[in-house]
């Protein structure tokens, strides 16, 4: 039987936002099913795969982990935030040029998990990428284009080219 | 590297951005997972906690009474499906097999085989609903292992299945009228394996076992469907080929094919295992019953235990050579476990196993059987990854006993063309030979391992590829851009190398075809995405339909310079006049003259090509073995494939690194563990292991550019044969590190250190 419903206020992609949801709800079930945000995707449901990363107060985590309820007061950035009317961010430009995607299921929780470590590390090495990146899985590529396209991101976004 | 003369393009080799690559770094894509209709209900599924049982009964009275719940259905709802054999792409299945694989009848044959679903207001309501059918059952003794159920004394999982005997893939077979769970047994020969053995100064023979391993795609099975008023079906879902899937729903369901309509969303990966219809069929029939549309999805727990993996094998093989590294003879004995119903890829194994060898003496036997496991499906060149396995390795120790470079072996015995393989089909045009030769000039094989507990090893593969049915569509719009019509689902960016195909036939910018996808009531019938044909059979329709849009836009220049459409030509994108030269017109100038000239052009066609041209590949790896702990870095990798002519370079090499990468996971990590009662005790991603970006190097390719002479373009398929060669290159880099011979998948740390253990207790 449906919960009573909780009545939460977050700020998501930089907009006032307020959702209700029960208290059994994940935050990405809040983010899919309530809010149809879908670019944040389930892949597994229990923090396996990182396909639904999200930035949630400067921290990236899996929003299967994290209680619906328990975002109240947070500040939340998904995939929809990334871009801005003026374009692509430079991780996704850096993506699509490096064919760093197949399927592109993964690429959602890839690109905001790969903002995050550019945001806080801006020439990462490669070693450091695969480090960073090792809580999200592909598939399709090996890894080896998605590997590319942060590491030339990240040279994008200092000025290097 | 390109080996032999090429045509000259514009678009095709390039690596354009793809169509739809702004929707999907964007997360606007939307997927079989993301689909939402008003007034939508969810469903659930029950699944057997039994690998055998006899179903008694079934109450869902609890279920049913649960506010929000709105119906449930068990396998008494279901029809019986018709007992027919199809060929499905890359394995073959059948229609009742399927329909009892979907929800089980009277007996639960593996654990996660579904028993009954629900569908409630929320999935929440829907799981609470599951923990309140009661489900009676009878718990049976389960098979769980392909030669134990090969033996007489073993329960039969299905008691009146007999063994059929196939003289080929594909083979309906004849019945041999014994019960068993062997469901069907199988024999490959070329020449005389006696005579060839006999021959040999060097025989190498040993077992060999590997594991259940899942394609491990990220998006989970899911669909929506709604059953309408009017009894159209219409399904939501992301699968690897609409039009199979109506035919198999149309069978399951009863109902006719006209009166379905598959809607294919964005596909997150399949890799063989979207193939099938899972919850497609419940989804529709809680539609029926609750007259709202359904939404389903899998757990990644159901993912792995209620869908089909690739079957574990036990296998043998026996190779022998001259002493100058002639291979005179090969025989392998293949017992695949098919999972709950019969259907495994040993066939296709069997075909693979020694084809990239010109062996003139081979036996290849091979065994179907049916186990408590669930149903097995394709994954990436199914049967050959398990196949290939024994074959490289043996061929590995037998260089050894030549006193043979591996890969000078392999040169050596090398197929091809006019060799014939295992089922004495001749090898048509291929770039077996050129793959080896290019890695023995690489840079990776010159280089120095560098260190202790370092080997290298090579291991070659091949995969036959498919053709299959193709239809498309195009629509010329006025400002010299073409609107595209595909009905293959896209799992990995073949929209945009098939719109390149478009863009080169015209002249005109990859950037200025539209691609799209279409359901099945908007286009004409198209094959299944798998059996790496996508990209060719749909090379050969938009072959067909810019060719015939090329003569109509003739007649139409011919009419704007009054002459007759025989005087008018096309090239590089031109339509010129053959007698006055300064008569010319570009494709984009003449689509803004359409209207003028006597109105708009579009123009449709079906293919059914032959001729798909195979597939062959020869890896090279470098790994370090940490003794102590048994744990395998991989330093370098090469991969070299012969890829036919690349429409999209950077899409061709990531099939061939993302095979790769899917190749040592199969190798080194992943694994199902099952305990004696036939559960599965690892079912998620981690405890599974599939690799995770740490695992892995870089991926190296070399792509050889052999074209198929027998398309347009010169395709090839190119997106499943990478994941065969791993599994033999790295037990091969393993035995060259630290002198074990892994034989038993995956290499895990632990077994290896056991191995090491083994071995230094005997030298001692």
């Amino acid at each position: 039987m449906a919960a009573v419903k909780t009545h939460v206020r977050t700020t998501l992609n930089g907009e006032a936002t307020e959702y209700l949801c029960e208290p059994n709800q994940s935050l990405l079930e809040v983010l899919r099913d309530v809010l149809f945000l879908t670019g944040t995707k389930e892949g597994c449901n229990d923090g396996n795969c990182g396909a639904c990363t999200v930035n949630m107060d400067g921290r990236i985590v899996d929003s299967c982990l994290v209680l619906g309820v328990e975002a109240e007061g947070s500040d939340i950035l998904t995939i929809e935030g990334v871009a801005t009317p003026e374009g692509l961010h430079p991780i996704q430009q850096a993506f699509l040029e490096n064919a760093a995607l197949q399927c592109g299921i993964c690429t959602p929780g890839f690109i905001v998990a790969s903002k995050a470590l550019l945001e806080k590390e801006p020439n990462p090495s490669e070693a450091r990428v695969r480090h960073w990146l090792a809580g999200n899985l592909c598939r399709c590529t090996g890894y080896d284009k998605i590997v590319k396209a942060v590491v030339d991101a990240a040279n994008t976004m200092g000025g290097k080219k | 590297m390109t080996t032999v003369d090429k045509k000259k393009y514009k678009v095709i080799g390039t690596s354009p951005i793809r169509h739809d690559g702004a929707d999907k770094v964007t997360g606007r894509a939307v997927y079989g997972i993301d689909y939402h209709m008003p007034g939508m209900l969810w469903g659930k599924i029950l699944r057997s906690p039994h690998a055998h049982a006899k179903i008694k009964s079934i109450d869902a009275s609890k279920a049913l009474a649960l506010p929000g719940v709105h119906a449930v259905v068990t396998g008494k709802d279901m029809a019986v499906a018709a007992d027919i054999e199809v060929e499905a792409g890359e394995t073959s299945l059948n229609y009742m097999h399927l329909s009892d694989n979907v929800m089980a009848r009277d007996k639960a044959l593996y654990k996660g085989h579904a028993v009954a679903a629900v569908a409630a207001d929320t999935q929440h309501i829907a799981e609470e609903a599951l923990a309140l059918i009661d489900v009676d059952y009878e718990v049976l003794t389960p098979v769980l292992n392909g030669r134990e159920g090969m033996k007489a004394d073993v329960p039969l999982i299905h008691p009146d299945q007999t063994t059929k005997v196939m003289a080929f893939r594909f083979d309906p077979g004849t019945d041999t009228g014994e019960k068993s769970n062997v469901a069907g047994r199988s024999q490959l020969k070329l020449g005389d394996i006696d005579a060839g053995f006999k021959e040999a100064d060097f025989i190498v023979e040993r077992e060999f076992t590997t594991s259940w391993v899942h394609q491990g795609y990220i998006e989970a099975q899911n669909a929506t469907a709604h059953w309408n008023n009017d009894d159209n079906i219409t399904v939501w879902n992301s699968s690897q080929g609409t039009f199979n899937q109506r035919q198999l729903m149309a069978e399951i369901l009863k109902h006719p094919v006209s009166q379905i309509k598959m809607v294919p969303l964005e596909i997150g990966g399949g890799f063989g295992g979207k193939i099938p219809v899972y919850l497609e069929v419940p989804a529709a029939m809680l539609s029926k019953k609750t007259g709202h549309p359904v939404k389903m999805t899998m757990t990644r727990t159901e993912v792995f235990e209620g869908t089909g993996p690739a079957s574990a094998a036990q296998m043998k093989a026996k190779v022998g050579a001259t002493k100058d590294g002639r291979i005179t003879a090969a025989y392998a004995e293949l017992v695949f476990e098919a999972g709950a119903f019969p259907g495994s890829a040993v066939g296709a194994g069997a075909q693979g196993m020694f084809t990239a060898y010109n062996i003139e003496n081979i036996l290849i036997d091979g065994y179907d059987v049916v186990v408590n496991k669930p149903k097995s499906a394709a994954y990436r060149s199914p049967g050959t990854p398990q196949a290939c396995f024994p074959a490289e390795a043996v061929i590995d120790e037998l260089a050894e006993l030549v006193g043979m470079d591996p890969l000078d072996f392999r040169i050596k015995n090398a197929a091809k063309e006019g060799d014939r393989r295992a089922d004495g089909v001749q090898h048509p045009e291929m770039g077996n030979l050129e793959c080896m030769e290019a890695l023995k000039a690489s840079d990776h094989y010159k280089s120095d391992l560098g260190g202790p507990n370092r080997g290298r090893g090579v291991a070659s593969g091949y995969w036959g590829n498919a053709g299959m049915p193709a239809s498309c569509s195009i629509a010329i719009n006025a400002d010299g851009t073409v609107s595209l019509a595909e009905g293959s689902p896209d799992i990995g960016g073949s929209r945009t190398s098939i719109a390149m195909m478009c863009a080169e036939a015209f002249g005109i910018a990859a950037e200025d075809v539209h691609p799209s996808i279409k359901d099945t009531d908007s286009i004409g019938y198209n094959g299944l995405t798998a059996g790496s044909s996508t990209t060719l059979r749909n090379g050969w329709a938009v072959f067909e339909v810019t060719n015939q849009a090329i003569e109509l836009i003739k007649a139409r220049a011919a009419r704007l310079w009054e002459t007759e459409p025989e005087n008018v030509d096309f090239a590089d994108g031109v339509f010129f006049s053959k007698a006055e030269k300064e008569l010319k017109l570009t494709f984009k100038e003449m689509a803004g003259k359409l209207m003028e000239t006597g109105g708009p052009i579009s123009v449709a066609a079906s293919v059914a090509p032959r001729g798909a041209g195979p597939s062959f590949t020869t890896h090279m790896v470098d790994v370090e073995v940490d003794p102590e702990t048994g744990k395998v870095d991989i330093l370098r990798y090469t991969a070299a494939q012969d890829v036919g002519t690349m429409i999209h370079h950077d899409y061709v090499e990531g099939q061939v690194q993302g095979g790769t990468a899917q190749g040592i996971g199969w190798a080194l990590n992943e694994e199902y563990f099952y305990d004696d009662k036939g559960q599965m005790l690892n079912s998620s991603y981690l405890d599974y292991r599939v690799p995770t970006m740490l695992d892995l190097p870089m991926l190296d390719t070399i792509l050889v550019e052999h074209p198929n002479p027998d398309h347009p373009f010169g395709v090839r398929g190119v997106a499943e044969i990478s994941v065969v060669p791993p599994l033999g290159a790295l037990a091969n880099a393993i035995y060259a590190a630290v002198g074990v011979r892994m034989r038993d998948l995956p290499m895990a740390p632990h077994k290896i250190v056991k191995a090491l253990q083994e071995k230094n207790g005997k030298t001692k």
